[in-house]
């Protein structure tokens, strides 16, 4: 932001309380939002340029030296890093630097369509419970509340540790079976309570249909919970899918930054001073995490106001 | 309020056994429905071990009618859950003659010792941090520090194991890289042992507390800011009672409860995620246990440990639900 922008000069004052004001007219122009937003986009930009940019060939084991490390640095063998491969080779050399270009949005993509599907289940289960009542209600309640205390990781490894290799959309949809349970509450919870509301009383009252009540007068209002409880489930994803993976589970021919991690923990990385080889997906996955936590935040400061005073 | 109404005990009584029996026979029928067959695996073992082996087919047929997976689906159904009920899962097959339940026996105290300890200490920091966000009174250094230090607590616990191994274990030498306790402690109740057991498990519980401690410390937070605009507090401040006091008193006091419901909400991801951070320290719990089992292909440890995992996740969160009504006066056991 420049000094000279408007023709009368502000005060610094009085500029600091425009963009307080101004934050509270759109709330969703928040900075933890922004953030967040922009670090996933960094890890997809990543993604597509380096698919762009840089030669994927080096993913293949044995394409350079074993155990490099990234430039500026030496390992125990006093090898130096080399541009050909700048961010270092894991112990079958395989290039770093092609391995998170795939790998991370790998990641990302399990956790975005395990979330998108189980989501719009949720969706569908909890506006059915709320609206139609009932048997069915009772059948999605006990449901949901029976499924949402199993933990998804366990059953998931019993799940591929008898059917072996699974790929990617497979892994999603697997994960998907288990983040379905909290929309489906939230949603069910908040459409009981705003079926009683004045608004959708007066919406019925004038012969709305319920399709129209429930989609143009409940789900506008549910759009900040929808996307807390969205985010909160890519992150349940990426954690239960590195997991898998970190167990040595999960997709084995597709390069996976849990599948890194595992691979570099059984090598003895972490002794062998091969920082780089368990570091750079370990940083990578804190990224993302960081960047969907602070999405949440900003989410959270989004749909409810009181929150906003404090930042 | 002093019992528990008999149709909400029913109704949770039915949730639990709805979930440890929709949890048994997910881990019972997902195998059966892989076309791997145990008995190959077991045949296979045999033959790596011995070069080659004669009548194979003699023996998997031995080996099929031992597993009891010649008979009809249905007995061996009720079988399974005849002997869940009395945890026994039948015989590992990597240590053959061992059955399940007493690995999962020894493992069990590992796990449940490093999970009570590191949940109540992230319990009571992240508690008391999300409380001294909100608090006026409480120094500018916590309100900024705070949010720095929870940017790192949206991270899962094997991702901060990682680094604090390599920081304090490889780097530093002040904590040992694995195991649960030294190799040469004879285990037993003397001082040398249990030194050696803190000392192992410092590590691994310090992981969990750094990711975990951030869920409290936010959920607090917003139940702060609740409990900061309600009239009683406005009381208290006008009646003059000390700053402390109203922060322990009234505000902690009622912003708290809710939190425990939460705690039965996040239980199943927290023990997923000690799992995991056991896994990488080859702590000797039940995540050791398991990623071994995944190892070597041991069908009957993977689904024992995964039942017993997921009967404790059901259990505590049953026991939450029952004994929230004692602690908060507020919330009454609904007839839902």
């Amino acid at each position: 932001m420049t000094e000279a922008t408007s023709a009368t000069p502000l005060t610094r004052a009085e500029k600091q309380q425009a963009r307080r004001l101004r934050r509270f007219e759109n709330p969703w122009m928040n900075p933890k939002l922004i953030w967040g937003c922009s670090l996933l986009l960094g890890i997809v930009a990543l993604g597509i340029l380096g698919r762009m940019l840089w030669n994927l060939d080096l993913v293949f084991t044995g394409s350079s030296t074993l155990k490099l490390p990234p430039i500026g640095f030496e390992n125990l063998r006093k090898q130096p890093g080399v541009w050909d491969t700048p961010l270092g080779t894991d112990g079958s050399g395989r290039d770093m630097l092609s391995l998170i270009i795939i790998g991370a949005p790998n990641s990302l993509f399990v956790g975005l369509l395990a979330s998108l599907i189980g989501m719009s289940t949720g969706i569908v289960l909890g506006f059915t419970a709320g609206f139609v009542g009932g048997r069915t209600d009772d059948v999605i309640r006990v449901l949901s509340d029976v499924m949402i205390t199993i933990p998804p990781l366990l059953i998931l490894v019993v799940f591929q540790s008898s059917f072996g290799d699974v790929s990617l959309t497979m892994m999603a949809l697997l994960i998907a079976g288990f983040v379905w349970q909290s929309p489906t509450r939230l949603i069910r919870a908040q459409v009981l309570s705003m079926k009683q509301s004045g608004y959708v009383q007066m919406a019925r009252l004038s012969g709305a249909s319920t399709g129209h009540i429930m989609f143009r007068e409940i789900m506008p209002n549910l759009v900040p919970y929808l996307f807390g409880s969205f985010i909160a489930n890519v992150t349940t994803s990426i954690v239960t899918a590195v997991g898998l993976e970190v167990l040595g589970l999960g997709p084995q021919r597709i390069p996976t930054l849990g599948r890194t991690i595992y691979e570099a923990i059984n090598a003895g990385a972490l002794i062998q001073n091969l920082w780089w080889w368990w570091g750079i997906p370990t940083l990578l996955l804190a990224v993302m995490f960081i960047g969907l936590l602070l999405i949440n935040l900003g989410l959270d400061e989004v749909s409810n106001p009181r929150l906003r005073k404090l930042s | 309020m002093s019992q528990i109404p008999r149709e909400y005990l029913i109704n949770r009584l039915i949730t639990l056994v709805l979930t440890v029996l929709i949890a048994a026979t997910l881990i019972w029928i997902i195998p059966r429905l892989s076309p791997v067959d145990p008995a190959e695996i077991a045949l296979g073992r045999m033959a790596a071990g011995a070069g080659s082996v004669a009548n194979a087919d003699e023996i998997l047929a031995t080996l099929r009618a031992q597993m009891g997976i010649d008979q009809p689906l249905i007995v061996q159904y009720v079988k399974y859950l005849r002997g869940v009920l009395v945890f026994d899962f039948g015989l590992s097959t990597a240590a053959f003659p061992t059955p399940v339940a007493s690995l999962i026996g020894t493992a069990l105290p590992w796990t449940l010792g490093l999970m009570l300890l590191s949940l109540i200490i992230t319990f009571v920091i992240g508690n008391l941090l999300g409380a001294l966000m909100v608090w006026e009174k409480s120094p500018n250094l916590v309100k900024v520090a705070i949010p720095a230090a929870m940017v790192f607590t949206s991270i899962p616990p094997i991702l901060s194991g990682l680094l604090l191994m390599w920081i304090f274990a490889v780097k530093l030498q002040w904590f040992p890289i694995t195991g649960a306790y030294g190799l040469t402690v004879e285990p037993g109740w003397t001082w040398a042992f249990i030194s050696s057991v803190i000392h192992h498990g410092f590590l691994p519980a310090l992981s969990i507390v750094i990711v975990t401690f951030g869920f409290w410390a936010l959920g607090m937070r917003g139940l702060m800011i609740t409990v900061q605009g309600e009239d009683y507090t406005t009381l208290a401040k006008a009646k003059g009672l000390k700053p402390r006091y109203i922060l322990y008193k009234y505000m902690i006091r009622n912003a708290i409860l809710p939190q425990i419901t939460a705690f039965a909400l996040k239980i199943g991801l927290l023990i997923a995620g000690q799992v995991l951070v056991e896994r990488i320290f080859a702590y000797n719990g039940m995540g050791k246990l398991l990623y071994d089992a995944i190892l070597d292909q041991d069908f009957p440890v993977i689904q024992g440990v995964s039942y017993v995992i997921i009967l404790m996740t059901a259990l505590s969160v049953f026991i939450v639900d029952l004994i929230y009504p004692f602690i908060d006066p507020r919330v009454r056991h609904e007839v839902a």
